[in-house]
């Protein structure tokens, strides 16, 4: 059996947080209602004609930046035609030859091996409508209702080198590209609202194969994780194929969640001849260097800097950092919760144990964390100061999460302050001494465990309460006496 | 002949028109004719020539990004042939 | 009172001096039409009670001693590819019989605040590609010098209802000749700014990078005036020039001692008509008894430039008029089950013989394999022409060349589609390079009117407006109306 590579490369749609769209000044705000958010240019209507975001350009050349392309200094635009009701001109205004950036790169790790994935264009474009099918898929709709809100909003389509050999690649290469457009700012990266699309060109080659294979688009991946599923299968689909003598057809296939396939999307009509011009309505858009400089310098922090960063300032170690930086979110979070508490590495620890374990589970991200960073930093400072034991300390957390009352109020409710008043230690160590005289015989033979055992006890008689270091150190100054 | 009747069809296809076939043969002469015409502009030595997209030598028109109200929901709607939830509805949209 | 026979001008002076009423002046215009466009043909929409209750308004704003612009209260046509929010706009096609537009174009907002008068909205060839109003779906439109002849094309319709008497001034648009050809036809003043002049924002679009509004008017002083209302920077056009617009009207002086004309050979070839080359060579006989000097130029590149645009315009138009799809607006074919069926249906339905053509040849230059000896090749060929006018005004100030070849000929001509865009030879390089030009009457030819085209540099509308206003004074074409049968 031959041994296959797998090529992939992605091609990312990100819709640009302007207030206005591309070319027109409708808002570009998101869930209302159908054509409310709409005049005559994004409507297509006659005689209608495109004028250009300024913010969109800058948007464009932050991005470039932040992965490390090279930014075109002159830049045109061009008509991309084909027929499709959700797109209002019959024409999308895109960059064909002439985009805004060129090769760049963006630094991932899968596991401890670091790798570059490569870029090679960065363009600027409009978004189409919306279609609302009357059934459940669009092959099972007799009719379809068209939203021309999203049209015209800016987008930017970022096409990555086929650098990805696996699904694993592909994915950290998503993640981390999302990451630096949140950070950047110019994107809020919500799949499930469709701000950030992914289509993935997958092929494969043999190993002594000196060309690549021929290549599917795959569309319609709406998470990190039908990225993975989707490559997975057509790795699999393709090496089938050519193993049967086949050949795999250079096509757009969509990727069925449900049903955990690819679909040939080939309809009668021949591939698609977009007969791309120079757009007349638009002029040419040049860039020179102070332009370029100025957004340079005003760049947002990226993510390794930021980690860089949270590891000399707050001393965390390498692992913790680059995961707490990891989304520009939780990073946040971490700044601010960092503000309650010293415990830097206490909260890492926290965020990334507890905090994530409950997100996951809620299948929420962290902006919908019900508890504040405030009330996050104060618990780890309560566990720090020894107030709370870190065991009861994830009692607490479970109210937390139930309605975000300030961890020192719940404590008290609860009544679960630690115990660290000698005196009153001092009864439970003797008391305990006292009920179990069979451990301390246990001990004088020689038993360490027997401590442990007494050890427990106490946390059992102060239903956890009681401060363990020192209860600890109190009972081997009782047993040694 | 410089087209087709085939090729026509195949230029209707991607222009979402349809010749009658009655008018296919009169149609075709009559493309031919002035793609033949065309060929004139072969004996021009344009090597060099740098293309005219825009006639005007402006660039960077650019607008301020804020956002104005657009026409009202009624009004976008007003020309439409069938309407269905608020948007402009259409029959089936793949064949 | 003949109301109709007086110009944009005069009739400003009689409203602000209280001899007439717009709403008088008004109504006269539409006993006009009700007289004459039976014969004519020039309107597809008339707006009658709009058009009154303006008048009005101005009236008003008169009898209060409010100052008022030059078109105040003056009645006046526009070209049906303009679009007037809340009155139909149909560019002569069935696609749009029924379609109202939501907006107004920049050039009705300013004209609109100049309070001017719409009467209505002039027929015009499809989607304006034609040179004849011929190829609109309503109906021909028939010169006024003959009623068997055409007006011209793709304004027809404005320049009819000018020359009739059922306007006093009118917009049209000028792509190849649009504005200019009618005119010459027609026996009246018609103007194709530079581009970027008067915005296209709500210009129906047939080829966006050679399209412009300008005026037809019947005298000079009343298509400078219509000018100045219409020309400006507009915020919804990338394409519209933010230079200063000046007074046109104070260019119009018959001062032209010393003045360049350059007299493009390639333009007086085979091809033009004797009578009318013989109306041209008096012109220039007039132009030196004024004191002008007559330059022999040449624009080598002139007979590559009708077929240069008749590769860029059908282009930029296949992907302009992609939008007439039947999801939105305009005709939709109601029996289609899937929408690409219905689009397809819906355009071969709601598009003419015409546009179908221009559509086709244009989605053929642009595709795959096609685009470089065609398109690429045309917008290079494209630069060549430009070069040519740029090297010709070195010599010269304006050019003199024949608006057409020809005079009008009859309707229903029955000619080959390629025969009839050859005769677009003299207008359609002008839209190529951007240039300002204008067609003023210059003699007759058999009974017919002649025109004669002056070109001037980018922007520099004043001096081809001075030539014109010159030739215009010496003579008195502007002051005969047409005979429209007896009318």
């Amino acid at each position: 059996m031959k041994n296959y590579i797998t090529v992939v490369g992605l091609e990312v749609h990100a819709e640009l947080k302007t207030k206005s769209k591309a070319f027109c000044s409708c808002s570009t705000s998101f869930g209302s209602e159908p054509n409310t958010h709409v005049c005559p240019v994004c409507l297509g209507m006659p005689g209608a004609l495109p004028v250009l975001n300024k913010q969109v350009v800058e948007f464009a050349i932050r991005t470039g930046l932040a992965v490390n392309c090279e930014i075109q200094k002159f830049n045109k635009f061009d008509r991309k035609n084909y027929f499709y009701p959700d797109l209002s001109k019959n024409y999308q205004i895109s960059q064909f030859d002439k985009p805004i950036c060129l090769g760049g790169h963006v630094d991932i790790h899968v596991g401890k091996e670091p790798k570059r994935i490569g870029i090679t264009r960065i363009h600027m474009e409009e978004d189409a409508g919306k279609l609302v099918h009357s059934g459940s898929t669009i092959k099972t709709s007799d009719s379809s209702a068209v939203d021309y809100n999203r049209a015209g909003v800016p987008l930017i389509e970022i096409v990555s080198e086929p650098d990805m050999r696996s699904a694993a690649e592909a994915r950290a290469y998503l993640e981390k590209l999302k990451a630096i457009l949140e950070y950047i700012d110019v994107c809020d990266c919500k799949m499930q609202e469709g701000s950030i699309r992914c289509d993935a060109n997958i092929s494969v080659m043999s190993e002594d194969a000196t060309e690549f294979g021929t290549r599917a688009e795959i569309k319609n991946l709406n998470s990190f994780r039908a990225l993975e599923r989707a490559i997975d299968y057509e790795v699999e689909r393709q090496i089938e194929l050519i193993e049967d003598g086949g050949h795999v057809v250079q096509e757009t296939r969509t990727w069925d969640d449900a049903q955990g396939m690819t679909f040939s999307m080939r309809s009668k009509e021949e591939a698609h001849d977009y007969r791309y011009f120079p757009e007349p309505d638009l002029v040419p858009v040049e860039i020179d260097d102070t332009w370029i400089e100025r957004v340079k310098s005003e760049l947002p922090e990226l993510p390794a800097a930021r980690q860089v960063r949270l590891m000399s300032e707050k001393g965390l170690q390498a692992y913790d950092a680059e995961n707490i930086v990891a989304t520009k979110a939780m990073a946040q979070y971490f700044d601010d919760a960092a503000k309650h508490t010293d415990d830097a590495k206490g909260l890492a620890n926290w965020l990334l144990g507890d905090v994530s374990a409950y997100l996951n589970n809620e299948n929420i991200e962290i902006d919908k964390f019900p508890v504040t960073p405030a009330h996050l930093g104060e618990l780890v400072t309560l566990i720090k100061k020894g107030v709370l034991s870190s065991k009861l300390a994830k009692k607490v957390f479970v109210e937390m999460v139930k309605d975000d009352k300030a961890p020192k109020d719940l404590v008290k409710d609860l009544g679960l302050e630690q115990v660290s008043d000698s005196n009153e230690l001092q009864k439970m160590v003797d008391e305990t001494l006292a009920e179990n005289p069979q451990s301390i015989a246990d001990f004088k033979a020689g038993k360490d465990r027997a401590v442990g055992f007494l050890v427990g006890q106490i946390m059992k008689k102060s239903r956890g309460k009681a401060n363990p270091a020192m209860i600890n150190e109190m009972l081997l100054k009782k047993l040694k006496e | 002949m410089k087209v087709t009747a085939k090729e026509v069809k195949h230029i209707a296809n991607l222009s979402r028109l349809t010749v009658p076939d009655s008018e296919m043969g009169k149609f075709t002469e009559q493309f031919n004719q002035i793609l033949n015409y065309a060929d004139i502009l072969q004996e021009l030595d344009t090597t060099g020539i740098v293309p005219t997209p825009y006639v005007l030598p402006i660039s960077n028109v650019l607008r301020e990004d804020i956002a104005v109200e657009g026409v009202s929901h009624e009004e976008a709607l007003l020309n439409a042939p069938d309407v269905h939830n608020g948007g402009f509805k259409v029959p089936r949209v793949i064949e | 009172m003949d109301l109709y026979k007086s110009a944009a001008h005069e009739l400003h002076e009689k409203l602000v001096k209280k001899e007439i009423s717009s709403v008088e002046l008004t109504n006269s215009i539409y006993s006009r039409i009700d007289q004459v466009e039976d014969s004519v043909k020039a309107y597809l929409t008339l707006d009658k009670e709009n058009a009154l209750e303006q008048a009005a308004k101005v009236d008003k704003m008169i009898s209060s001693g409010e100052k008022i612009a030059p078109l105040a209260g003056i009645p006046g046509a526009i070209k049906d590819n303009i679009s007037t929010k809340g009155l139909r706009t149909t560019c002569s096609s069935k696609m749009l019989e029924n379609f109202t537009p939501i907006y107004d174009a920049h050039v009705i907002q300013k004209l609109r605040a100049d309070e001017a008068i719409f009467l209505g909205k002039t027929n015009m060839d499809e989607f304006a590609m034609g040179s004849t109003t011929e190829t609109s779906y309503f109906q021909t439109t028939h010169n006024p010098w003959n009623l068997e002849r055409v007006p011209g094309g793709s304004s027809g319709g404005s320049a009819a209802a000018v020359v009739a008497g059922e306007a006093i001034w009118a917009l049209g648009s000028d792509t190849g000749g649009s504005i200019r050809q009618p005119a010459s036809f027609t026996g009246c003043v018609g103007i194709k700014p530079t581009y970027g002049r008067v915005s296209r924002y709500g210009c129906v679009a047939f080829a966006s990078s050679l399209d412009q509004i300008g005026p037809i008017t019947r005298d000079v002083t009343d298509a400078a005036t219509v000018l100045n209302t219409i020309c400006g920077v507009c915020t919804m056009d990338s394409t519209s020039l933010h230079e200063e617009v000046p007074d046109f009207t104070k260019a119009l002086t018959t001062d032209v001692k010393g003045l360049r004309i350059g007299v493009p050979k390639e333009y007086y070839a085979a091809g033009l008509d004797p009578k009318v080359d013989g109306v041209l060579k008096k012109a220039l006989a007039d132009y030196e008894a004024m004191g002008a000097k007559i330059v022999d130029v040449s624009l080598p590149h002139t007979e590559y430039a009708v077929i240069t645009y008749y590769i860029i315009a059908p282009a930029e138009a296949s992907a302009n008029l992609a939008r007439f799809d039947g999801v939105r607006y305009g005709y939709r074919d109601m029996k289609a089950t899937s929408a690409p069926e219905m689009t397809t249906a819906s355009r071969t339905e709601g598009f003419g013989a015409e546009v179908k053509r221009r559509i086709m040849l244009g989605t053929y230059v642009l595709s795959s394999g096609y685009y470089d000896a065609y398109y690429l090749k045309a917008m290079q060929v494209r630069t060549l022409i430009r070069q040519d006018f740029a090297k010709a005004f070195e010599q010269c100030d304006v050019l003199l060349t024949p608006t057409s070849p020809v005079v009008a000929y009859p309707i229903d001509g029955k000619m080959d589609p390629l025969a009839i865009y050859l005769l677009d030879v003299c207008t359609i390089p002008v839209n190529l390079a951007g240039l300002p030009g204008i067609s003023i009457p210059a003699g007759f030819v058999d009974g017919m009117p002649v025109g004669m085209q002056l070109i001037g540099k980018v922007l520099d509308e004043e001096t081809i407006l001075r030539a014109a206003y010159a030739f215009e004074q010496s003579h008195d074409y502007h002051k005969v109306m047409a005979p429209l049968g007896g009318k």
